[in-house]
């Protein structure tokens, strides 16, 4: 998948790094996404299931399509690039965590702590 | 003036970069094309946050329950899903060598993509119709610029498609067009993983609330 070292240089001058892909990969990665993607629309669609649970199912689905498509599409490994793009992607990850979670934790007490007020602001007095 | 911080005349010299290599050229495109994609995913976090904050105000308007339907959000799924492992088959022509395989699959990936379009087009005409435009209320702005800004990457994607046939036409499987190859791979993938969290956050969980 990568290249063996440093010394490669020297004998592959025009070589770039590319990751290698397999019709294997692709198949697995694609069976399982259609898996992980028609559940969580069969359960939102017939609803055997209380409200609560299918929401926390179908999150956790998506986490998994997300990895899958990761993995076996994006051919994201720990050593791709030297490391660096695993650094990056955890580097998005928790941002796109703080961003998240402090926007609804703000605004979700903002609401709550807000004074009860009219629709019309002109009955103000 | 102490001097003891410089290196004695009789010491060998020292260089951090003690092995000289080469750099061909495009070595650094994946990971520097990686870095743009995660920018591009701030982007959406940003988008999702305000949907996710936004989203539960109707303003007396509609609700996604009102407004969704769930089969055609599974037909649009579907179609970018099977968009993503065509794409996967033209990275593979291209990795036998073959121009013309790799142009089919491409083609092919392409017009799921404009079907995954239409199908969106289709379904914002439909809701612009029924009076539930992004100005009705927070939840449909919120609605439009996240699945909008999603769709205007597909558009791109589909421009960068055809713009990626032409090149392989004009100078064949050159180190550059396959670096293309896999760049444009990359950006495709990274939007059908953005649209597992519209699916799920939007649509899905929109049908629960």
């Amino acid at each position: 998948m990568s290249r063996e070292s440093t010394p490669g240089h020297a004998d592959h001058p025009h070589e770039i790094e590319m990751p290698h892909a397999s019709l294997r990969d692709y198949l697995i990665g694609f069976a399982l996404s259609v898996v992980l993607t028609a559940i969580p629309f069969w359960l939102v669609m017939t609803m055997p299931l209380s409200a609560g649970a299918t929401a926390a199912i179908i999150m956790g689905f998506a986490m998994a399509q997300i990895v899958v498509h990761m993995v076996f599409f994006l051919h994201m490994t720990p050593k791709a690039e030297g490391g660096w793009s695993l650094i990056s992607l955890v580097f998005t990850i928790i941002v796109l965590g703080i961003a998240l979670a402090g926007s609804l934790w703000v605004m979700h007490h903002l609401n709550t702590n807000m004074m009860p007020m009219p629709h019309d602001m002109n009955q103000l007095p | 003036m102490s001097t003891k911080t410089l290196a004695a005349a009789d010491e060998e010299l020292r260089f951090y970069d003690l092995d000289e290599h080469a750099h061909p050229e495009g070595h650094s495109t994946m990971l520097g094309f990686w870095i743009y994609l995660m920018s591009d995913c701030l982007i959406f976090a940003i988008l999702f946050a305000c949907y996710a904050v936004l989203g539960g105000n109707y303003a007396a308007g509609p609700a996604p329950k009102d407004l969704f339907e769930l089969p055609l959000v599974a037909l649009n799924t579907a179609m970018l899903l099977i968009s993503s492992i065509t794409f996967g088959f033209a990275v593979l022509q291209m990795q036998q060598g073959k121009v013309r395989g790799t142009q089919i699959w491409l083609a092919v990936t392409a017009l799921f993509g404009a079907a995954f379009l239409a199908i969106e087009l289709y379904e914002f005409r439909h809701l612009i119709h029924i009076g539930a435009t992004p100005q009705r209320s927070a939840f449909l702005s919120a609605f439009f610029t996240l699945v909008g800004t999603h769709g205007l990457h597909v558009t791109f994607g589909i421009v960068w498609l055809i713009t990626l046939m032409v090149q392989l036409n004009k100078h064949g499987l050159i180190a550059a067009n396959k670096r293309r190859v896999m760049c444009l791979s990359m950006f495709w993938h990274f939007l059908d993983v953005v649209w597992i969290g519209v699916f799920t956050i939007v649509y899905l969980m929109g049908m629960l609330q």
